[in-house]
């Protein structure tokens, strides 16, 4: 009850406040300039927000390691970083330039990728969509998942030599597991009601699957697009460091044998701007095909 | 006017007609995951006529779905049979429309092609059916709306693009489970006019599941009470209130619809009561 009347207060004090004769249209612009006003200001604080992260960090590595506190031939130092990322696109590497050895790397995680991609669709939506062989082979997925894969690249490697191809294989067989999870899961959560109206409308199985099941489990595939594209990476890199002739991981394992951080902390750069790229081509396409989604209620801020 | 026995399916005439729904002694039991069989329905007799609107009303739980599945062929029968137009339905029926609760529409495609679905599944081409489409959307007043994606439409709105989408094929038989069940009260009452006036035009056979004992009035010609779980037929009734009956809302309040929908209630009230003792004892 007092609650109700402290409101009701407050309502009765703000209207005598407010001028009863202000014109409509004017009060709304006053409120369109406010809100845009806390918009803006909202988005500065967070950039000086992030700004501020990054001098802590860097700077105080940089400072850390100047002083003397942290031994930079073990850890590195940012500005080493940076001169190793010069020399490397400047004079390139003892095994081609740069450019030669990230596109390797870059063809090996994408070609990964698609492998995985195309047959963690594949088998998910037919897992999916088959309780029977969902049963039958469900316990050999799990088992299969819970080995450590990394260490398959080092089979890979003795059985196909040291070329492009158990790359490839490696960085596909970690992002299978993502993508098939993922369509196995959104086939589950396709919604019977629309699966059961198709089929009473005449549709055939490859119909129901073309119509229903597969846009439907977009949704999930997609959403593990992103963190398959991570994996896609990290296996190319594993297997490079593994045994390779060319490629960024070489480089880094070439680095590390030579006690050289900051080659190593290098190479790290150059494939996070790659991983960002493919993140945001990701979300290019993720935007087009999932154009029919409501837009998701938290991008609207509440005042 | 009002029979209070079920009719047996022995005594109709052969079924000629395409749109008659015929279910004899139908019985569906499943299995629950713990290994247990569950009877939904058992013994379920009942006819509705080519063009007829048959209601079934029964307390939560009594089957009412599962006899909707039965005759689409989504399901098969644990003993007993369904058939349409004279022939035992065994796998999907043609012809057979499904209108649920939920909306059922596809979210990842527009309105267009959420009710060209149809004609596109029977093969038609995309131009014909396209334009067809678009009749229908002007027909249940969505022109102009094409290109939305269901999400931007209202509650009303959706219905009708299910309704468009559920009718275009013209079924000789439309199963519609619950479909106005989540409206809100005005809506639904418009809703009901416009089926009315739509079922006027193509005169499909309807089987229609509601717990709205008004609304099972209104628009049926035959109202079938079920008893609760395992549901069973237990009494039909056949409305004799005059067609075309216009506005649904307006018939609520005459004494003829008054005095029918009173005797049903004494039908249903036992059943009702007893389907929530049954719950309520299995809360407890």
């Amino acid at each position: 009850m007092t609650t109700m009347t402290i409101a009701e207060k407050n309502n009765t004090e703000k209207k005598a406040g407010r001028p009863a004769s202000a014109p409509l249209a004017e009060r709304e612009t006053e409120l369109r300039v406010a809100g845009r006003r806390a918009h803006r200001r909202r988005v500065a604080w967070i950039w000086a927000g992030r700004v501020a992260v990054a001098i802590v960090v860097i700077g105080g590595w940089q400072w850390f390691t100047s002083v003397g506190w942290v031994d930079k031939f073990f850890y590195g130092q940012p500005s080493g970083i940076w001169d190793s990322l010069v020399h490397l696109f400047t004079q390139g590497t003892a095994f081609g330039t740069i450019w030669e050895n990230l596109w390797i790397t870059v063809q090996e995680a994408f070609l990964g990728f698609l492998l995985g991609t195309l047959l963690g669709v594949v088998f998910g939506i037919l897992l999916g969509s088959n309780r029977y062989l969902a049963s039958v082979f469900g316990p050999y997925i799990k088992v299969v998942n819970s080995i450590p894969r990394i260490v398959l690249g080092s089979i890979f490697i003795v059985a196909f030599g040291l070329g492009v191809f158990p790359k490839v294989l490696l960085a596909a067989v970690l992002v299978f597991f993502v993508v098939f999870f993922n369509a196995f899961q959104g086939v589950r959560e396709v919604d019977q009601n629309l699966v059961a109206n198709v089929r009473v409308l005449g549709a055939s199985p490859v119909q129901v699957a073309r119509h229903v099941t597969i846009p439907s489990a977009m949704t999930w595939i997609i959403a593990s697009l992103h963190t398959a594209f991570g994996f896609a990476i990290i296996g190319a890199l594993v297997a490079e460091v593994l045994g390779a002739q060319h490629g960024v991981g070489l480089i880094i394992s070439q680095a590390q044998g030579s006690f050289d951080p900051n080659t190593v902390f290098a190479c790290m750069v150059i494939v996070a701007v790659v991983t960002l790229v493919a993140e945001y081509l990701i979300t290019l396409l993720e935007k087009s095909l999932l154009k029919w989604r409501p837009p998701s209620r938290s991008e609207a801020q509440a005042i | 006017m009002v029979e209070h026995r079920p009719r047996s399916a022995a005594a109709a005439p052969a079924a000629e007609e395409a749109a008659r729904i015929d279910i004899v002694g139908l019985t569906k039991r499943f299995l629950t995951p713990k290994g247990e069989t569950f009877t939904a329905i058992r013994d379920v007799t009942l006819t509705v006529e080519p063009g007829q609107f048959c209601a079934i009303v029964g307390p939560t739980g009594c089957g009412k779905s599962t006899t909707l599945a039965q005759v689409s062929g989504l399901e098969r029968p644990s003993a007993g049979s369904v058939s349409v137009g004279g022939r035992i339905v065994d796998g999907i029926t043609s012809g057979v429309s499904y209108m649920f609760q939920a909306d059922s529409l596809f979210p990842w495609k527009t309105v267009l092609a959420n009710v060209m679905i149809g004609p596109i599944l029977l093969g038609t081409p995309k131009k014909e059916a396209t334009a067809l489409a678009m009749d229908w959307l002007r027909r249940v007043g969505l022109a102009g709306f094409e290109d939305r994606y269901p999400h931007q439409l209202s509650g009303g709105m959706r219905k009708r693009v299910a309704m468009a989408a559920a009718l275009i094929n013209n079924p000789r038989i439309l199963l519609m489970d619950e479909p106005f069940g989540a409206l809100d009260v005005q809506t639904k009452a418009i809703m009901q006019t416009e089926l009315l006036t739509l079922w006027e035009e193509l005169r499909p056979s309807v089987l229609f599941i509601t717990h709205d004992l008004d609304e099972a009035v209104a628009l049926s010609d035959r109202v079938v009470i079920m008893t609760s779980s395992p549901g069973t037929v237990k009494d039909v009734f056949d409305i004799d209130l005059p067609r075309p009956r216009g506005n649904v809302q307006e018939i609520r309040h005459e004494e003829r619809f008054l005095d029918i929908q009173g005797r049903i209630w004494e039908s249903l009230r036992d059943e009702v009561t007893r389907a929530y003792e049954q719950t309520a004892g299995a809360a407890a």
